[in-house]
């Protein structure tokens, strides 16, 4: 079904395409050797070349070409053996050096794309335009002084990938679906972590709205969007904007505007006409970037299994649904997780038990799977138990309640409340005799035809042997024994 | 011996090697000289406290056996070279007062060889200028005058302060770079030697940026033989540096004194335009002269695209710089006048630091580059630089060295040609396609106008190939007998 807003002159489609700048993982910047970590202190980080001191003159890091080139292959893209970098050149106070070093008509990475899952179930495919590297700026901070504005430039020529899609987008929800399936190749590629709270993943969202079959019409540009909650917001906002002003007369003017998450709207920062002019030009002090194919080769043989063709491993190899599958491939230490339980045993019974009660856990106690309490050894070794008849499904489910609150053993558990299933037959029958004789009134109701009667005797056999007798035995048991 | 500063490094280094000269002494000398001189106004910041404390140490070195290329050898180093400690201005005002907290790659090699730094010396606001007319710290005059007129005259640009204090003794050689003729013009005009190596050749790390892709660091002194020793002490692959070359140095001053027979000099016929005078003529002739007897073969070889060779330079270098010289906005270091805003402040600061031509040209770099400009201007000057590059090489399948003029005239007055920045740019028509082609060019003098003024040639080479042009050089100038400026 195709997202369509409704509007007075009927339902409007909207195209996004979005800009995604990705900060590269990498111990040093893209062209000087000083440290990224985030969180430091402000100006620590930076070196003659980041304050873009007189004389002094970029060199190329090769750990984040190598990444960019990682991430290129990642998204099934085409990658440059010939790039060139570029300055674009505007003055900011954050912008040491008037210009940033970036890449404009010859990017490191050409055409690729990616496969996106919808929540309804169907897939989609997003057409990557380009993957460019370049220097991230400082950070201006306008509320540290009453008339001064703060610079801190930790943040100046950290090495960022901008990852441009094509306008291939339709919906909030795929604009979101991508930003996630786009982070989760980028972790499992480690080439970025995608902390969008920390920026290093921020969009540039490009919207506009149509009549089914026309051309695309005039985009703006939402800048900087830092969640992809916010990303789809913005697209919502945005369009209904856009189609309130087609349908009042108006004409949307292309412009760069802000989204404003606390009003809910997204308001002009600057139009075409206030646009800066970049003078993009090959900058002199780089090179063109050549890279040798075995370069490339090298770094394609290393790529990871990554989350396409993971998904289509757990179908194929633990009969998964696709749905399953995909939400176990999304960040791969959870489908490290699913699979170290599911190795030996029933496959969709390791999938149910990961995907719902410890997603359920780590999600109420605000866990992640790394920090997870029940390790995915004791995961197994409770489908163990099941499996082998010494646990019910009840009692499985106290024993993981108490894994999540000890991180303990099933089995340490299992021992230590004597939560056990009986299976003893003897045990039972004397159970069973003991409920018979406690309702003999009962038993003769049930003999002479109230069958019904049946439930209650193993509710109550159950309930006198404390939950822990096996329910099956028990069954078969109590009907022989009613039946005289 | 008269005076020390009168001689050439190599020969100071003689007498040092014998122990019959220290670096402090000759350094003294050099300190005399300067405090003399001062009216030439060839230094920005003279260091003599420093230069004593670096001949101190490079007499020691000498003592222990530890003697270097240049050791104990008093330099003047151009103030576009990042000098730690000691304020480097780019002869302009947005930079007086700052001390570089590092050291520029060039510098960095010759204090490892042992040469002594005497102080900046004046230049062009940030190498921009044909005459050292546009440093913010005033005119440099050049030590030559012209026959019985005391009117002082220019030393060429931008590297004057650095030509007129080796012309005039105040240093036994200098750094100098070179855009698109800013050693080898001034070269010419104070009757010294100067070589602007390969691009590539030297590094550019901490070298004040004019224009990138053309810029290169190169040695003034007063002989071939002291330019191919300092250009080996300078030269060198520098990781820090991207477009540097990872080339092996070779050992210039082995092709000092080598012969020549054979060798096969090109001369550009584009480079006799109308008008050129009988002097520079007669210069030429006279050196392509001395070379055939020496053995050299002259061939004529074509360099068609050459008419388009300064307009070329003049939209990429301009472009170039008005991007590189963005990063002085008054907010990390250098001048700053305050304004109510960011803009403000931007607009005060480059309105009062930077001169008249460094605005030109950061005006004509910013329109070249602008939207819509970019294609007419950039685009076509790049295509053109390949053109102009080809030449070369094709000229390089016949000859295995260029000889031209260095500079369409000697010498011009101080305050002449400023009021037309075309007459002023047409100074380095002979060493701009040089320059766009990346190739070595070397200065030398080869004798005197009808007015007394030096008048030099340049040498141009093939790339990485300084070696012939010093040859060349080396049995030029052994034929000119050019008598310098001390000897007058």
């Amino acid at each position: 079904m195709a997202y369509l807003i409704e509007g007075d002159t009927g339902p409007w489609e909207i195209v996004v395409g979005l800009e995604v700048h990705a900060q590269v993982v990498s111990n040093a910047k893209l062209f000087s050797g000083a440290a990224t970590a985030f969180g430091a202190d402000p100006n620590s980080q930076v070196s003659f070349v980041d304050a873009a001191f007189p004389g002094m003159l970029p060199v190329i890091n090769e750990m984040c070409v190598e990444q960019a080139v990682r991430t290129g292959l990642g998204l099934k893209a085409q990658i440059n053996l010939e790039s060139v970098f570029a300055r674009k050149n505007y003055f900011y106070a954050d912008l040491p050096q008037g210009y940033q070093i970036s890449q404009y008509e010859k990017p490191l990475v050409g055409e690729g794309e990616v496969i996106v899952d919808l929540p309804d179930g169907r897939s989609t495919v997003v057409g990557i335009e380009r993957l460019h590297v370049e220097q991230d700026a400082g950070k201006s901070m306008h509320d540290q002084h009453p008339s001064k504005s703060c610079i801190d430039l930790n943040r100046s020529g950290v090495a960022l990938m901008e990852i441009v899609s094509r306008p291939d987008i339709r919906s909030p929800d795929e604009a979101g679906a991508y930003l996630r399936k786009l982070r989760s190749i980028l972790r499992y590629l480690g080439t970025c972590d995608g902390n969008m709270e920390e920026g290093s993943m921020r969009a540039d969202v490009n919207v506009s709205v149509r009549k089914s079959g026309e051309d695309y019409r005039t985009r703006c540009e939402i800048k900087n969007v830092n969640s992809v909650r916010f990303v789809m917001q913005s697209i919502e906002v945005e369009a209904r904007r856009q189609i309130e002003l087609y349908e009042s007369g108006g004409t949307v003017l292309q412009e760069t505007r802000l989204f404003d998450p606390g009003k809910g709207e997204t308001r002009s920062m600057r139009s075409k006409e206030h646009a800066h002019d970049y003078r993009y030009f090959p900058d002199p002090d780089l090179l063109p970037l050549k890279l040798s194919p075995d370069f490339v080769a090298k770094i394609k043989a290393s790529l990871p299994e990554l989350p396409d063709e993971k998904k289509d491993r757990f179908v194929r190899d633990y009969g998964l649904t696709p749905y399953d599958a995909g939400v176990l491939v999304v960040d791969r230490a959870s489908a490290d997780f699913f699979e170290s339980v599911a190795k030996g045993r029933d496959s969709k019974l390791a999938a149910n038990w990961v995907m719902g009660d410890l997603f359920g856990a780590l999600n109420s106690t605000g866990k992640t799977i790394d920090t997870s309490p029940v390790s995915a050894a004791h995961l197994g070794e409770l489908i163990d138990l099941i499996t082998d008849g010494t646990l019910s499904g009840r009692l499985a489910k106290d024993v993981f309640a108490l894994m999540v609150e000890s991180g303990k053993a099933p089995s340490v558990l299992v021992e230590e409340k004597g939560l056990k299933q009986v299976t003893d037959t003897g045990a039972i029958e004397a159970v069973i005799d003991q409920v018979m004789a406690a309702n003999a009134d009962k038993v003769a109701e049930y003999r002479s035809g109230k069958d019904k009667l049946f439930g209650f005797f193993v509710g109550q056999v159950m309930k006198a042997s404390g939950g822990k007798a096996n329910p099956g035995v028990v069954n078969d048991l109590l009907k022989s024994k009613l039946a005289g | 011996m008269s005076d020390v500063t009168h001689l050439t490094m190599t020969e100071a280094l003689a007498l040092l090697g014998k122990g019959e000269l220290t670096s402090v002494d000759l350094t003294k000398a050099h300190l005399a000289g300067m405090e003399q001189a001062r009216s030439l106004n060839a230094y920005i910041t003279e260091t003599p406290e420093k230069a004593l404390a670096m001949a101190g140490e490079s007499d020691k070195r000498r003592k222990a056996g530890q003697a270097g290329l240049l050791e104990g050898i008093p330099l003047a180093i151009k103030d576009l070279f990042c000098t730690e400690g000691v304020q480097t201005t780019a002869g302009s005002h947005i930079l007086q007062g700052f001390k570089p907290p590092y050291e520029s790659s060039v510098t960095t090699n010759l204090w490892n060889q042992g040469a002594v730094m005497l102080g900046k010396a004046n230049l062009d606001e940030f190498a921009m200028g044909s005459s050292n007319m546009t440093s913010h710290y005033g005119a440099v005059k050049n030590p030559w005058k012209r026959k019985g007129d005391e009117r002082d005259l220019v030393p060429g640009g931008s590297s004057g302060g650095s030509a007129a204090a080796v012309a005039a003794c105040l240093a036994m050689g200098a750094t100098g770079t070179d855009t698109g003729g800013s050693i080898r013009q001034p070269a010419a005009f104070c009757g010294i030697v100067g070589i602007k190596p390969t691009y590539g050749r030297c590094s550019r790390f901490g070298i004040v940026a004019f224009a990138s892709s053309l810029d290169q660091a190169g040695p003034m002194t007063r002989t071939v033989g002291d330019a191919a020793l300092m250009l080996k002490a300078m030269a060198g692959h520098d990781p820090k540096d991207s477009t540097s070359a990872p080339q092996p140095v070779p050992d210039f001053t082995k092709s000092v004194g080598a012969s020549i027979k054979g060798m096969k000099v090109g001369v550009p016929k584009e480079y006799r335009p109308d008008g050129l005078s009988a002097d520079i003529i007669g210069a030429w002739d006279k050196g392509l002269a001395w070379l055939k007897e020496a053995g050299a073969e002259i061939v004529e070889v074509s360099l068609p695209h050459t008419k388009y060779a300064l307009a070329t330079y003049y939209i990429v270098a301009p472009a170039e710089a008005s991007s590189n010289l963005a990063r002085y906005d008054g907010v990390r270091f250098g001048l700053r006048v305050p304004g109510n805003s960011l803009d403000e402040m931007y607009m005060k600061t480059r309105a009062e630091g930077f001169g008249r031509e460094v605005k030109r040209r950061i005006l004509i770099g910013t329109y070249v580059l602008s939207a819509g400009y970019y294609d007419a201007y950039y685009a076509k000057a790049q295509k053109l630089r390949t053109l102009i590059a080809s030449d070369f090489s094709q000229a390089f399948e016949t000859a295995d060295v260029l000889l031209t003029p260095t500079a369409p005239t000697p010498a011009f007055g101080l305050g002449e040609n400023l009021d037309d920045p075309i007459t002023m740019y047409l100074n380095d028509v002979f060493t701009i396609p040089t320059s766009l082609a990346g190739l070595p060019g070397l200065s030398l003098p080869v004798g005197l106008s009808s007015d007394g003024l030096p008048l030099g040639l340049q040498l141009i080479g093939r790339p990485f190939d300084e070696e012939t042009v010093f040859k060349a050089a080396h049995v030029m100038e052994t034929a000119a007998q050019f008598k310098r400026w001390e000897a007058r």
